[in-house]
């Protein structure tokens, strides 16, 4: 097989434990709280600003600004609920589609007016690994590996503590949880909060790769909630796959097209994906 | 409804006799206003019902790229390369509308879905960058005052034009909202099975009012293409349109007649008075303030702007659709 082709293979796997992160945190709040943030791409460009402020401009040592970049980031998302979702919570879901949308336009434009539309990178080269003929990206193997521990964690959280519990038993029947003792309104914020931190966490691996600039969640927003729709909203699992699904997609169309007809071809699918099975890949 | 009627035709009046008073700058203005408020409009025929779309950006890249097109590389008139963009774009409506209504893909997932195809326009625009120049626009071969490339110069012709396809626009409206298919789409919105119980025939009304709405927008997004004769995918396609459409409606009222049209003046006014109130060194800070306005619209009150005033006057019940401005 021609090596370009298995490093774009290999690569589209990278890639896919980025999205797969991003995925996991828009269908954790999703299945909770029922709501989507159109805007959830945006709150990453956000932390990827905090790191590179944090690490080229204050001259913080790169961890340390990547856990005050994932801090701040979950407080970002406490602050979303409260502000923006919580009032809202209780209109048609299409006006809380649209007040998530309007976080957008805020988020972008503000970035815009704060930071300028200036590409900006935080000048990390990290080395490229060469196995037999193959070169892979040191960058996008840790994103990949912190991704999948990161999505690890996130089950072992959901499934061990009392809170993860509590959690998963309000994505399947709100109503019955207020009257097993639960307090809604502090689960919604402790999700918004881990949301956040797995956007926070996605910028962190993002910064590694991308250069920043105020409009990047457009280029990888739509892309997620392909995903997470494919998957089926709010099913983190069948998220996890599809999002290596989608990322196979770009990264075989990439390599004998371009990468915007591997965009479309991905969307297309998505479409075409959507009526074959409305609910999802893995809708029972 | 006299009284009314000659308000109207006052100020359609004052309307039409403006390019004689006002500067070249201001014409410009009114000239995108109307234009948007068309557009609007048009994605107002779904959008009233609870159907969604996020994907009006690629209507009005379709509508906005074929008659470009066909004229700058073949020659082809408007006349006829604008109705064959309309036509595709009723095509591409009809391909994603008829699996979505079939399938019940309603809600989220109808607007992810339309935010999808959007996508796809935009980035096949992009990708085909040899014919359409790929995201530095595409500028169509200009050849001055002409009815045959439908291209004037003058302000005052694309004025004019404006106008009638907004009135375009806004008669359609009226003609949906007082028809039985109002009605039929009402109980739609409300509960699919129980109108198709009652024997509506869901899926042709609602395919119906998505063409309609797509052969319009796309009909918009030609004539903004012969007027700024400079189209690039960003502003006439993809997910920034298709939002910033969503967004000027609701800020109007998606339930009145006159809503869009408020909602484009508005965003329009603003983005242009913030333009010139900060000048150039605070991009963004125009967009800014509307994403706020947005949300607090959002927020505090979704009938929109128009919807707001008429709840004031009237004490309307909450009824879902107030009647129409008149």
């Amino acid at each position: 097989m021609d090596p370009y082709l298995i490093e774009a293979i290999i690569n589209g796997i990278l890639l896919g434990g980025v999205l797969a992160l991003l995925a996991l945190g828009l269908n954790l709040i999703f299945g909770v709280i029922d709501v989507v943030w159109i805007a959830y791409a945006d709150i990453v460009m956000c932390g990827m600003y905090v790191i590179y402020f944090l690490y080229v401009e204050y001259g913080v040592p790169l961890p340390l600004a990547c856990l005050i970049a994932i801090a701040s980031i979950a407080a970002l998302g406490v602050v979303v609920h409260l502000l923006i979702i919580a009032p809202v919570l209780n209109s048609a879901p299409i006006n809380q589609l649209l007040a998530t949308g309007g976080l957008l336009f805020f988020l972008q434009s503000f970035a815009t007016l704060l930071f300028g539309t200036d590409f900006r990178n935080i000048g990390v080269r990290l080395p490229i690994l060469e196995i037999a003929t193959l070169y892979i990206s040191f960058a996008r193997l840790i994103a990949f590996c912190v991704g999948l521990v990161g999505a690890v964690l996130l089950y072992l959280f959901l499934k061990r503590t009392y809170i993860g519990t509590a959690i998963r038993a309000i994505a399947q029947d709100r109503d019955i949880v207020g009257l097993m003792g639960v307090d809604q309104r502090r689960i919604y914020l402790v999700t918004s909060a881990i949301g956040g931190a797995l956007a926070g966490l996605a910028a962190c691996l993002l910064a590694l790769q991308y250069d920043v600039h105020p409009h990047i969640g457009n280029t990888f927003g739509p892309v997620i909630f392909m995903i997470c729709v494919l998957g089926g909203l709010g099913n983190m699992i069948g998220g996890f796959i599809a999002s290596f699904i989608i990322s196979q997609i770009i990264a075989i169309g990439g390599y004998y097209s371009n990468t915007e007809l591997s965009y479309v071809l991905a969307f297309t699918f998505f479409i075409v994906l959507m009526f074959v099975r409305p609910r999802g890949i893995f809708a029972r | 409804m006299t009284v009314m009627r000659v308000v109207m035709l006052v100020g359609l009046a004052i309307l039409i006799a403006l390019p004689a008073v006002v500067p070249p700058y201001f014409l410009h203005l009114l000239i995108q206003i109307l234009l948007w408020a068309f557009i609007y409009t048009a994605w107002a025929l779904m959008g009233r019902f609870g159907f969604v779309s996020f994907g009006h950006g690629a209507f009005m890249g379709v509508g906005a790229y074929v008659p470009a097109l066909l004229w700058t590389y073949y020659g082809l008139t408007p006349w006829i390369g604008i109705p064959l963009g309309i036509a595709l774009s009723m095509l591409l409506a009809v391909v994603i509308g008829y699996p979505c209504f079939r399938l019940r893909v309603v809600g989220h997932y109808f607007a992810l879905v339309t935010l999808a195809l959007s996508q796809v326009v935009l980035l096949s625009l992009v990708a085909a960058r040899d014919v359409t120049g790929g995201s530095l626009g595409f500028t169509q071969r200009a050849v001055g005052h002409s009815w045959y490339a439908l291209q004037f110069p003058e302000k005052s012709y694309f004025y004019g034009i404006s106008i009638v396809v907004w009135l375009v626009g806004l008669y359609v409206w009226h003609h949906i909202d007082r028809g039985i298919n109002r009605e039929a789409l009402e109980a739609i919105s409300e509960d699919e099975d129980a109108a198709a119980a009652i024997g509506i025939n869901v899926l042709r009304e609602k395919l119906r009012v998505t063409v309609i709405s797509a052969a319009l927008t796309a009909l918009g997004g030609a004539v903004y293409a012969q007027y700024m004769m400079y189209i690039n995918p960003e502003t006439v396609s993809g997910i920034a349109v298709s939002l910033q459409i969503v967004f000027a409606v609701v800020a109007g009222g998606v339930y009145s007649m006159l809503g869009p049209t408020v909602g484009s003046l508005l965003t329009l006014s603003l983005t242009e008075g913030l333009r010139v109130w900060f000048g150039t060194n605070f991009i963004g800070a125009a967009n800014t303030i509307y994403g706020i306005l947005l949300i607090l619209c959002i927020i505090f009150m979704p009938q929109g702007i128009v919807g707001a005033l008429k709840g004031l006057r009237l004490w309307s019940p909450r009824t879902k659709a107030a009647a129409p401005a008149e």
